[in-house]
Formats: C-alpha cells, structure tokens, sequence
C-alpha cells in the first residue's frame, strides 16, 4: 500500500492476506484516477445528466416557522436511486471498470446501496451480485425489487444476525473466492483502507455543494449540521467540506433503537469501544473479549455495530459531535417531515430530523439537515410499526 | 521446553507433518478436549487451534458453524486459554492459534501474547492481521518467543513476500486454493510454481491449507513440495455430523486425522 489508510489510531487494512493485493490494486486505480481528467469528467457528466447533481438545497420553511430558525434540507433524496449512495455507487463502478474487472458485488442494509450498485451495473453493462441479510430482505421488499429490475442476483444471507453486519461478511467471503475479476463497490465509509477514504471523496460532494449553495443563499455558513450515522457515509460525505470551519457545529444522529439503557441500539460511537470490524479500526459494539454484538435499529441502513474509522477519529478529536435518536422518536420525524413539508425521508434520514427537534435553538441559527434518502421504501415497514405499537 | 524449541525439535527430524485445527469449545469444552486427545491419538504432529469470534469473514460456513455452537456453549479467551493449558499438559506437539485480531486486540496484544506463551503455545496466526499491521503483534510474539505465522498465496506480490519473510518466523501458512476456509475437491492449479518460489526465498517449512478434505489431496500437496497439510473445516464437519454423540464424534475424528497422517507417509 502506498498510504496507511489511517485517521489517528483507526483505519487501516485488517484483512486476510488474500485480499491484501486487490486492495493494493484497488488503491493504485484510486490515485490514478484522482489525477485523470478523462476519469473526472466521466464521472461528472454522469452525476449531472445521469444522477442529477446538483441536489437542491432546500429552505423548509414549516419546518423554520415550528423551529424557531432558519432550517434548510440537502435534498439526496432527489437523487437517482433515491439516496445518496449513487454518488459512491458511480464513481465505484467507474473504478471497477478501469480496472477491467466484470463483476460487480455489495451488500446492502436498506437496500439503497443495493439499488444503486444495481443501477450502476445496468448502465455500465456489469453483472451484479448483492448480498443482504434475510431480515432487512423482509423489511425492504421494494428495494429487493428494484434490484432484481436493474438485473441484479439478491442473495438472502441466513447467518448471524441476518442484516447488515452479516451481509458485509458474506460479501467478503465471496470477494475472497473471486477476487481476480470480481469488484467489492462497498457502501459505507468504513471497512479497509482505500474504501473509507474512496466513499467519502465519492461523497464529499454532497457538502462541497451545500457549503456553496448555502453561502450563496444566507452569504454566511450554518451554525450546525445534521445527519445520521450508521457505517457513517452520507454523514462524512456532508461534514467534509466543512471540518475546517470552525464554527460549524458537526453532529452525527445514531440509531438509539429502543433506547442506550437498553442494548437494543446501533449508537457504535455512543456506546461502543475501540476495536476491528470488517477489516478497520474503529468504534465497534462488542463485549469484553470482543465478539461483535447485534445492533438494532429501526432502520436498516443504520442497523450496524461498526462505524467509519474517520468519524471515530472526529469524536475522539471533539471535531464532530454523537448523539442518538430512538425508533420512536425517529418514526415521529418521518410523519412530521411528510405532514409538515410534503416529503417522506428514508427512515435512516428521519433520525437526522428528529435530532433538530430536540436541540435548543435560537432564532438566528442555521440548521443544515442531510436529507440523505427518501422514504418510500419504509412505507410498509413503518405501517407495520406503527400497527404493532397500537397507534 | 521452551516454545521455539518444540518446533524445532519437530522441524529437525525430516518428515513431512500434518496439522488439524479445531475451533476450541464446539461442541463445548468437555468434548473439545476429548476431540484434542483423538487428534493426538490420531497422529497429528502439531495441533492448530481456533478461538471463536462471532464475526470469521476468512471463514467458510463449517467453521462459522463450529464458531457460534463455541460461542453458545459459553466460551471466552480465557477459558480458552485454560483450555489449551489442559491440552499442553497432555502432549509436547506444537500449539498454533489461528484467530481473528480483535480478540487478540481487545485482550490487550502484549497480554495476550504472554497469557498464550504461558499455557504452552508455540505460534499465532491472526487470521486478519497482514504484515502491514502487525508490528504489535510481531514485539509481543518476540519477546515472548512465540513463533508469529503468515498466510501467503500465489496472487502476494514479490515486495509483499520479502515483507513477510523478514517477519514470519516457525512455518508459512500457504493458501492451497484461494477462497475461504471450507472443503474442496481440487487444490489450486499453480501451487508448484508458489512453492518454487518460497523455497528459493526462504528455509520455512511450508504449510499448506484451505480446502484440503481427503488423503489424496495431503499427497498432492507434499507431492508439490509443501512440508505440511493443514486440514479443517474436513474435521469440524466430522464434529457437525455427530453432534449430540461424543464418543462417535472423538472416534470419528481420531480416525479421519489418522487417515489424513498415513497420507503424509506413503
């Protein structure tokens, strides 16, 4: 490896020795591309004319007047794929490409970074493979589908906890029998050196735009910005362009589930401990000799016990704060933003916007809320919810 | 006997060696020794042994199996390490870890390494630890003289291998097929080339594993040029198929790493 991979003491590349070489290979394709202008115009066309960037930055005015402040919505849920995950999914694509790999393979939680993997290998001609745990395969059915219409094979993973975490082991696994013409498009900003440094410079576009867009809308940056963290990428994507802006408050929601007394939650940066998950270091749920707990979440993009090494390092370097929004409380903020503005955020979103309503505001703040997907993939799942808890 | 000394001592008389792994505690920890003494029994040269972690993504499903029925049944670090204490107490044949690093990690590195010296093991192979990573690791086996093992395989560069080779010490692990752990028929079709090239680099003995099921393939791969077969997930499905009966179990697998050792012979 030319780089380290680490932010502080977290990264790294902790993987079997097979895959060392294609991370290197994979590292190499990154930095050359980085310096490519064919590369980036490529994947700057098709963020513009294929996926539709720039987002809107949006002025949610019901939400302001409830408030008390100024809030405004960054709109990755006008994304095509319906989340932010097609910017990461674009650029991989492209990357495997170069590489003159032929086999796209992902995992997916809620099923976006599966949708968006899928469509990426419709359109650039690829097979696609996608493993996700049975439980989130029951409760994301229409995102099941639409993968299965972009052409992509869904692999249910039966082990463990049957979600998330046990997706990525799967997927690595495969990737470890095929790995000479197979290519990991990893969704989060976790796992090994390159991919957290890949999906967040794959992101970061998400807060290079709102930073101009907001400057150029209020002549003055936002006070604090929101977004929720489960391996941590849509929320990485956004605080980048901001870490050198002091006065930016930076705040990643957790998934709290049924509450941090219980341990029934994803809150890995409220609750956990150091330790290496999916090939980095970083804050994992564990126990003392350090077996992996199951996370619970609400939401299934969230559902995880792990978290990206770099959002590890901004809590252990107070750059960016945690906190944690129960299922609850996060499936209030889903009816509230769809009464309230007329739009359904992904339930992983909806933590985001629970968190501003509990924050003590003041009339001159700014909120920046990263509405990282839309919701109608949860509408059956959250009817469930809703039935079995009586209201 | 010091630990370095007992895979010398095994090193210095020139035959060729056969390894069986176990994941300690499955089917719990009772049966695992009874399991250890079999494999003694059975002629195994050395004894690899897994801790279980809830998490093995170099696992295939036989292994993870053999992990949550361990991890069900109760066990932790420590009773692994008292485990492997009772096993020491039983035989002077090498002891090799093979586990994932956060249990390594999460112990504390430099501890772990003496708790693991203390009951007796020889080496450590920390499944997802590569050499880039490991200098920790690599303090703390020295100074505890605990013999540091490496996996290589035939897609790790020449730059990597000369890496690896400055640091691993006691055997190399070699990858017989790349993939998971698991049960396969065939081994990969270029090991002769991997096993040229190691032997021109370096003096280790050669371990071969991954894949290996049946006593044909531990000639094949010493026909190659490997000094030792490695089989796992072979013997772990023994376990599966007879759980609920111990004494068929320990028979079973007695009499399969038995099999497996004669194939080192003729």
């Amino acid at each position: 490896m030319k780089e380290a991979g680490k932010f502080g003491p977290y990264g790294g590349f902790f993987v079997p020795e097979i895959l060392v070489p294609i991370l290197e290979e994979l590292e190499t394709a990154t930095l050359e591309a980085r310096k490519d202008p064919a590369f980036q115009a490529e994947l700057s066309n098709l963020l513009s004319n294929y996926a539709g960037r720039p987002t809107p930055l949006y002025f949610a005015g019901n939400l302001s007047r409830e408030l008390g402040c100024k809030v405004y919505l960054k709109r990755e849920d006008l994304l095509h794929g319906g989340a932010h995950k097609t910017n990461n999914t674009i650029g991989q694509g492209l990357l495997a490409r170069r590489m003159g790999k032929k086999k796209l393979i992902a995992e997916t939680g809620a099923g976006q970074h599966g949708v968006a993997t899928a469509l990426v290998g419709a359109l650039l001609g690829m097979d696609v493979l996608i493993f996700m745990g049975a439980k989130d395969v029951e409760r994301q059915q229409p995102n099941v589908q639409r993968m299965e219409l972009f052409g992509a094979k869904v692999r249910p993973v039966e082990s463990g906890s049957r979600s998330l975490k046990d997706a990525i082991n799967e997927t690595l696994r495969y990737w470890t029998e095929h790995v000479r013409d197979t290519f990991y498009v990893f969704g989060t900003a976790a796992g090994p050196h390159p991919y957290p440094m890949i999906v967040r410079d794959f992101q970061r576009i998400i807060g290079d735009e709102a930073r101009a867009q907001i400057l150029e809308r209020e002549g003055k940056l936002p006070s604090a910005i929101l977004a929720c963290v489960g391996g941590g990428s849509n929320a990485i994507g956004m605080f980048t362009a901001f870490l050198a802006d002091e006065g930016v408050r930076l705040i990643g929601v957790e998934p709290g589930g049924l509450g941090l007394e219980t341990p029934f939650h994803g809150a890995t940066l409220s609750k956990g401990s150091v330790g290496c998950l999916h090939g980095s270091l970083s804050y994992v749920l564990q126990d003392s000799y350090g077996q992996i707990h199951e996370a619970h979440s609400i939401s299934a993009g969230l559902d995880y016990p792990g978290v990206g090494p770099e959002h590890a390092w901004l809590k252990d370097t107070e750059r960016a704060e945690y906190s944690a929004i129960t299922d609850e409380e996060a499936l209030d903020a889903f009816r509230w933003l769809a009464r309230s503005e007329g739009i359904i955020p992904a339930l992983e979103s909806a933590h985001a916007v629970a968190q501003a309503k509990k924050m003590k505001l003041r009339a001159e703040d700014i909120l920046l809320i990263n509405l990282s997907g839309r919701g109608d993939k949860d509408l059956s799942h959250v009817a469930r919810c809703l039935e079995e808890k009586g209201k | 006997m010091k630990k370095s000394d007992r895979l010398e001592k095994l090193f210095s008389l020139s035959n060729k060696l056969f390894m069986p792994f176990l994941v300690i505690g499955d089917p719990d920890l009772e049966t695992s020794l009874a399991l250890s003494e079999g494999l003694i029994r059975g002629g195994a040269d050395l004894l690899e042994f897994g801790i279980p972690f809830s998490d093995p993504p170099a696992d295939g499903p036989v292994i993870q199996a053999a992990d949550q029925r361990a991890l069900l049944a109760g066990m932790d670090t420590d009773k692994a390490f008292e485990f492997l204490k009772k096993v020491r107490a039983k035989t002077e044949a090498p002891i090799a870890l093979l586990l994932y690093y956060n249990l390594v990690f999460r112990y504390g590195v430099e501890e772990f390494y003496r708790r693991a010296a203390e009951v007796g093991v020889d080496a450590i192979l920390i499944a997802d630890l590569p050499v880039e990573e490991a200098r920790s690791a690599l303090e703390a086996a020295k100074k505890c003289g605990i013999a540091p093992i490496f996996i290589v395989s035939e897609l790790t560069s020449q730059d990597r291998l000369d890496k690896i080779l400055e640091e691993a010490r006691g055997y190399l692990y070699l990858v017989a097929r790349l993939g998971v752990t698991g049960q396969q028929k065939e081994v990969s079709g270029n090991l002769f080339e991997v096993i040229e090239r190691l032997k021109k680099k370096s003096e280790l003995r050669i371990f071969a594993g991954f894949g290996l099921s049946q006593p044909e393939q531990v000639r094949e791969v010493l026909r190659l040029g490997a000094d030792g077969a490695i089989c796992g997930s072979a013997i772990v499905g023994r376990i599966e198929e007879n759980l609920g009966d111990a004494s068929a179990m320990v028979e079973a697998v007695e009499a399969f790493c038995r099999e497996m050792k004669a194939a080192t012979i003729s």
